[in-house]
């Protein structure tokens, strides 16, 4: 049914109909609301779950780590310096195959403390071997968790959603929120590999010495790759279930015929089609590449809508402090070496720590590589707060 | 309609900012029309000046920027007009609806938008007994501007607080609305 509803609640309504055994969070800016409304949710008797209360984000991470190895669909939700408290964890549960679903509602990492909307959370465990899909929208926000839980069971791999923090967990917008028939149609329920168990004591994740150590990576690196086929059959066959697209591996808005392709991910791609639909108005042939899934990273299907493109310019809101763009680097070894001579790839970072991104911004950025291409640069730096013994 | 239509609420925490600009969406959806609210994200704090954000269309909301450029301005406290820029933005033929007692002449603001005013706060604490003007703001500007139903937002705030809290809050809204009709 079809509601007006702020993203967080859209995620926990959508969550309760994948219908998970066990919860475990953390309460963290912004991802509270969605974990409140989880235990409202259990808490009413509307879904049958253990609602685990925890300590800390560790705690939460581990307790689903064990419920998952134990055969449990287990869910998960944090932020920010949650997020960073987890790694430790993040990287077990990956590492042991544990099919998890968590919710990264995406805020900027201390210090100085931000409680406002970024990427670099997410960024900072890209390497951990969990798939991450970003969404454009509360309604893709929904739909991707459906989907996360099906990927996850289908690949063995843990699935991160991430969703922009305030910029759609707090928005109210309309969302499509499916009956529960219709969930249990498309999400069978799971079936794990390997349990834990006290009748029949063995453990997963203990010990690899260097003679087995590297073919475990070499396996879950093969694993990401080849979870391209599931997350691109799973999108299909919700878009045939559902009846709307969301999710996959990249998007495109006006692409085809544009002389400068912005690539970008998450909400700010919902600006950025405001501002193409101007500019086409003005004359200019401007498209975007949205990317779906981060990791695994769709470097071919990039290659395919990008390849005649000579002018892109890639808008992220994360850095490598140190080398720069992420995404950035990322598109640029999408093209074969000898490809990239007359190919410009600019490199824009955005919205940290909150700044907000305006379509006049964006405007600024278009024009600017369309006269030269762009190294690195910030959009909306401030730099009068900025004195010269800072640099 | 023509364009998108964008407000933005100013007033202080604990006036009902954000309950107002969500209550505003999900009234202008009941009406059929497509809406986004969202609070400006703040560590938001009772007294603290806070903004939260309204667009409606016949068309998707896809942009995900703050309202710069304002059709309407709703302020719950006047005296914060000295303190932060609320005008700031506001199109030159919009409007700005300000909870105050005074007379839109005597408030003397700088420009060119339609003012109008109503005594939000005295009406609260009349039929609501606490000093939250949001649905009397909420009532004063769907009179005014017609963009989003009052029935939908009498709805809208029902579910939102059922029982005495949602009745009061209707009454007020409807005190809100014979008002603005009268003049």
């Amino acid at each position: 049914m079809l509601k007006q509803i702020e993203g967080s609640q859209a995620v926990a309504d959508v969550v309760a109909l994948c219908r998970p055994n066990v919860i475990a969070a953390y309460p963290i800016t912004p991802q509270t609301h969605i974990v409140e409304d989880l235990s409202l949710i259990v808490g009413q008797g509307k879904l049958d779950a253990e609602f685990v209360n925890v300590e800390s984000e560790f705690s939460a991470a581990s307790v689903v780590l064990g419920a998952s190895a134990a055969g449990a669909r287990a869910y998960t939700a944090t932020s920010s310096q949650g997020l960073l408290l987890m790694a430790e964890v993040i990287n077990c549960i990956s590492g042991m195959r544990l099919p998890i679903v968590l919710t990264c509602a995406n805020r900027a990492i201390s210090a100085p403390l931000s409680i406002w909307n970024d990427q670099q959370d997410s960024m900072a465990v890209r390497d951990a071997g969990w798939i991450q899909l970003f969404a454009e929208d509360n309604q893709e926000a929904a739909d991707l968790h459906i989907q996360a839980y099906k990927i996850a069971e289908q690949t063995f791999l843990p699935v991160m959603v991430c969703m922009d923090g305030f910029i759609l967990t707090h928005a109210f917008e309309p969302v499509d929120i499916p009956e529960q028939k219709e969930v249990d149609d498309f999400l069978p329920p799971f079936k794990p590999r390997h349990i834990v168990d006290p009748r029949w004591p063995r453990g997963i994740g203990l010990y690899a010495d260097p003679r087995f150590y590297m073919e475990t990576r070499y396996i879950l690196h093969r694993a990401m790759e080849k979870s391209e086929k599931i997350i691109k059959e799973v999108s299909a066959d919700f878009a045939k279930t559902f009846g709307r697209d969301s999710g996959g591996f990249i998007k495109t808005y006006k692409l085809k015929e544009a002389d400068v392709a912005i690539v970008s991910m998450g909400s700010v791609v919902g600006t950025i089609k405001d501002l193409v639909d101007q500019l086409e108005e003005e004359g200019k042939k401007v498209g975007l590449l949205q990317i779906c899934s981060y990791r695994p990273f769709p470097r071919q299907e990039i290659y395919n809508v990008l390849k005649d493109k000579m002018n892109i310019v890639v808008l992220e809101k994360c850095i490598s402090l140190g080398r720069g763009g992420i995404l950035a680097s990322d598109i640029r070894w999408s093209f074969p070496r000898a490809e990239k001579k007359d190919r410009n790839i600019s490199s824009f970072i955005a919205g940290l720590g909150g700044r907000n991104i305006t379509v006049d911004d964006l405007r600024h950025m278009v024009e600017r590589v369309e006269k030269e291409p762009v190294e690195l640069d910030f959009l909306g730096l401030k730099k009068e707060l900025i004195a010269d013994k800072d640099l | 309609m023509k364009h998108m239509i964008e407000i933005r609420i100013h007033g202080r925490g604990g006036q009902g900012n954000v309950a107002a600009a969500e209550l505003l969406s999900i009234a202008a959806f009941q009406d059929g029309k497509f809406a986004q609210a969202f609070p400006s994200f703040g560590a938001e704090r009772i007294g603290a000046p806070v903004q939260a954000f309204v667009r409606i269309d016949d068309k998707k909301v896809r942009t995900r920027e703050d309202v710069l450029h304002p059709d309407y301005l709703i302020v719950q406290d006047y005296h914060l007009i000295e303190m932060v820029p609320v005008l700031e933005g506001l199109k030159p033929d919009g409007l700005v609806l300000v909870n105050s007692d005074k007379s839109p002449e005597e408030l003397n603001l700088k420009t060119t938008a339609t003012v109008e005013t109503i005594p939000a706060t005295e009406i609260a604490l009349e039929i609501i007994g606490r000093p939250i003007p949001n649905a009397i703001m909420i009532g004063a500007f769907c009179s005014i501007t017609g963009l989003v139903s009052l029935e939908a937002v009498q709805e809208a705030i029902m579910a939102r607080f059922p029982g005495k809290v949602g009745e009061n809050n209707v009454a007020a809204l409807e005190r809100a609305h014979e008002i603005m009709q009268k003049r």
